[in-house]
């Protein structure tokens, strides 16, 4: 009972061995801390990851030709595996360049091509909501959208990064560039072709008197014609709203060029409003277009003889429709899907600032699968821009449709037909039986042509050099506490020197020595516990208000505690797990008895004769 | 009572080796609370071997105030000391209600000091953290645990409250020590040393650091508490004055027992 007691009494009246655990407090919650967000940021990485790459894939070791005829491969998938197989499909992975112009140089990314199809890609991963479009997000396609686009990061909410140059994106954006651009060519042109006629002494003669330039253009046939009325002012273009009635580009067609306008959209008939951009103001086009194409039916069919015009609607490849000229205006090349890294930066405001936007086009060359490979380009048009937050993936990857790059690349058997593919994302029903797959599958599959590989393999490096830092500042925090229970040592050896007198009052009342021993070991057990409990609270609470204290702390200091450029996460993570809690504590209160063990024992051995001599 | 048993280096004093039997069989054993047989003590001082007590031969007889005066340094305090129990002797032996205690294990001496026997100190050794009613519950806080306390707790309270009432401390109970004066202190002192009901009182100089006056207030108590309580007293002092107020006062000189 006295030990309770004294030990009690002690606690409440030496605030010096208070002090002392301090040092307890602050280790235990900066524990709690990092573990915390440590083992947050450790989920949401590997959620991420998950997303971004398939639960399990199988790839050929073949990386540039691949496997012919994915869809037996993915019966026999679904054969060997089917009941733990949610969905799947196929991919084409392939290095590549991407090239785009800014301010008229060209730039030039190493890239991660992927073919995809659009229609399950989102199905066997997280593909569509780390998209710009809201519609995008939905349901994704190829095909450019009109506007739209979002003007600050979704996955942000109010807070996300401001994006206002998305507010061009899109099929605006697109039209407009290329009317600035042809017009400041044209008064180019028209610079130096009034230069040379006036060098030649006869400038006055050809040009017009309004003082605009005239553009001469091919046409279809190869005839050429005249462009003849002057195009809108380029600044006009590019700053002001554009009233449907009054597109100044449809304006400006000569009726020719539109009856060729409709006639090009009507060869596609499928297509031809596909092509429009979603938008009210083409209707009237669209239907122009469809009456257009109703009438000429019968004396066009002649042209589609092709039989790659009509495989692919999508195919608007100028060199294979004949007598088809790609209006960049209104129609786009394949599209593409850009990672956000590779296309856009930060500024000093924290605005994302965009070297190029949905709505521009871009060039892909990347090796044909043919043996050896050669180099392939294709022109591309970006739709949307792809943002998982992991910045290996954003700086790396490019998505296009998979039967464009399988046809670019020539994956495909001249008289089967049958496509090739490099690997077959497998999205599994229970995550828990990605390796049981994986087994499975590298099982039935022979191991020379085939990698089979859970996502975790892929990204093991990553997730271990993650949990290595987690245990290596574990092992250092840990240091502070044990550093700490040097500094309660201390103390208690001051303790015991200061109470001698009392130990041998106790001791002289009958106090055994186990008594005065079980004294100072209960209070080192109760000052654990007061500094590991306020640890525990303090780092609870801290965790519990992380985002706000770093908010706090960005208020004070004026910088960014948290920079969401920097981390992959608007919000800290955080996440407590008990078990870890339960260790951070017993560990620490196993330090504070074992601290106190040795001036506990000195205290029991102290010989009470010469603790009551003097007074 | 008359000053009959004398004890004196005349008696037979047991051997050091003589641990096997009870040859120095005394006639009034019974009587006797607490004896002791040949005690030697001594401290070393570096290499030296300081000799203090060289064979001191003791009994007191229950409800018997014998008081022990010597000079300073002349070893008065570590024979109380040996007495109860928290040192040990060199050689000789101590022996309490006719049960031989020197060479018990410590737990039983322990036990000893707890329940059997009370001690007093010049310096009243009052533990600082606790108040004073606390400090008269000390030992019996000491011989029970937690719920062994907690099940009779109004009773040792009671008792407790009782014994400081007798002291006339009863308007001292929440009081830390640093609160009272000397007197008052040694009067708690005398209360908890009374706590656990002991046959023998122990008091090491406690009017030693007192005014006169309260010096002979505390004599008082402890006389009357003798005769209430039927206590056996064992006081040493250097004081002659305040050792007349025992039944019997012996002297301690050069390790040795002598009759005053």
């Amino acid at each position: 009972m006295y030990k309770l007691l004294l030990c009690l009494r002690y606690v409440r009246t030496r605030y010096i061995a208070l002090a002392s655990i301090i040092s307890v407090t602050l280790g235990v919650a900066t524990m709690i801390v990092v573990n915390a967000v440590m083992s947050g940021f450790t989920e949401e990485m590997q959620e991420k990851i998950k997303g971004v790459l398939a639960d399990v894939s199988l790839e050929a070791r073949s990386v540039n030709q691949g496997f012919p005829d994915p869809d037996a491969h993915m019966r026999e998938i679904r054969r060997i595996a089917g009941d733990d197989i949610e969905s799947m499909t196929p991919t084409v992975y392939v290095p590549a360049m991407l090239n785009f112009e800014i301010n008229g140089r060209n730039v030039t990314r190493p890239v991660q091509l992927i073919g995809i199809d659009a229609r399950t890609k989102s199905q066997a991963s997280q593909f569509a909501e780390y998209l710009q479009h809201p519609e995008n997000r939905r349901q994704f396609s190829f095909a450019l959208r009109e506007n739209g686009y979002d003007l600050r990061d979704h996955t942000g909410g109010d807070e996300g990064i401001l994006r206002s140059g998305m507010e061009m994106a899109g099929w605006r954006w697109r039209r407009e560039r290329l009317r600035a651009e042809r017009e400041f060519r044209d008064q180019m042109d028209a610079i130096r072709r009034a230069e040379e006629e006036r060098s030649n002494g006869r400038a006055a003669q050809l040009l017009p008197e309004s003082g605009a330039p005239r553009v001469f253009r091919e046409g279809p046939a190869g005839e050429p014609f005249a462009r003849l009325e002057p195009l809108a002012g380029a600044s006009e273009l590019i700053t002001d709203e554009i009233a449907p009635e009054e597109d100044p580009y449809l304006s400006s067609l000569t009726s020719k060029e539109l009856t060729e306008l409709l006639k090009r959209l009507a060869d596609d008939a499928e297509l031809g409003s596909a092509h429009l951009p979603d938008d009210p103001r083409f209707d009237a086009l669209r239907n122009a277009v469809s009456e257009f194409s109703a009438m000429a039916r019968g004396s066009n069919a002649v042209e589609d003889d092709d039989p790659f015009k009509k495989k692919n609607p999508f195919d608007i490849d100028p060199s294979l429709g004949v007598g088809h000229t790609f209006d960049p205006m209104l129609e786009q090349h394949e599209g593409c899907v850009v990672g956000m890294g590779l296309l856009s930066f930060r500024d000093k405001n924290g605005e994302q600032q965009f070297l190029a936007l949905p709505g521009d086009d871009v060039q892909l060359t990347f090796p044909t699968a043919g043996n050896p490979p050669t180099a392939a380009t294709a022109q591309f048009t970006i739709v949307d821009l792809y943002e998982s937050k992991m910045s290996e993936y954003d700086s790396q990857f490019v998505f296009v449709p998979i039967e464009k790059l399988q046809e670019l690349r020539g994956m495909f058997e001249p008289q089967s037909g049958a496509t090739f593919v490099t690997s077959i994302q497998i999205k599994v029903k229970d995550e828990a039986k990605a390796e049981a797959v994986r087994d499975k599958l590298r099982a039935a599959f022979p191991e020379s042509q085939y990698h089979i590989v859970t996502w975790r393999d892929k990204q093991g490096a990553l997730l271990a050099a993650v949990s290595m830092e987690t245990m290596i500042l574990n092992v250092l925090l840990f240091l502070i506490i044990a550093v700490a229970g040097f500094g309660i040592l201390a103390i208690f050896f001051m303790i015991v020197v200061e109470k001698t007198k009392d130990i041998g009052i106790l001791k002289s009342l009958g106090a055994r020595n186990g008594g005065v021993m079980g004294i100072f070991l209960s209070y080192g057990l109760s000052l654990g516990l007061i500094g590991a409990g306020a640890g525990l609270v303090g780092g609870l609470l801290f965790v519990h208000y992380i985002n706000q204290i770093a908010k706090g702390l960005s208020w004070l200091t004026g910088q960014e505690v948290f920079d969401p450029a920097i981390y992959y996460f608007y919000e800290i993570p955080a996440r407590v797990e008990p078990a870890t809690i339960a260790w951070i504590v017993a560990g620490a209160l196993a330090i504070a008895v074992s601290a106190s063990v040795f001036p506990a024992l000195r205290a029991a051995r102290l010989n009470p004769v010469e603790a009551l001599r003097y007074g | 009572m008359a000053k009959e048993k004398t004890l004196g280096p005349t008696r037979t004093a047991p051997s050091t080796n003589g641990h096997s039997g009870g040859p120095h069989v005394a006639p009034s054993r019974t009587q006797c609370a607490l004896e002791s047989f040949g005690l030697k003590k001594s401290y070393r001082r570096g290499k030296i071997e300081i000799p203090v007590l060289r064979g001191v031969n003791l009994q007191v007889r229950r409800s018997e105030f014998l008081a022990v005066v010597g000079q300073s340094g002349s070893g008065k305090s570590t024979l109380l000391h040996v007495l109860g129990t928290l040192d040990q002797p060199d050689g000789g032996e101590v022996w309490f209600a006719g049960r031989r205690v020197d060479n018990q294990p410590a737990r039983r001496r322990d036990a000893l000091r707890n329940r059997d026997l009370g001690m007093i100190f010049q310096f009243y050794h009052l533990l600082p953290e606790l108040s004073t009613l606390e400090n008269v519950l000390a030992p019996v806080m000491i011989a029970y645990g937690v719920f062994t306390y907690y099940l009779r707790r109004g009773e040792h309270v009671a008792r407790a409250k009782k014994l400081l009432d007798m002291v006339g401390l009863s308007h001292r109970l929440k009081h830390k020590p640093r609160e009272l004066s000397g007197g008052e202190m040694q009067r708690a002192a005398i209360a908890r040393a009374l706590v656990n009901r002991p046959q023998v009182l122990l008091a090491d100089e406690p009017t030693g650091n007192l005014d006169g006056e309260t010096g002979a207030e505390i004599m008082d108590l402890l006389v009357s508490l003798k005769a209430q309580e039927k206590l056996t007293i064992i006081m040493v002092t250097h004081d002659q004055a305040i050792a007349a107020r025992a039944d019997r006062v012996v002297r301690l000189v050069d390790g040795k027992l002598r009759a005053a």
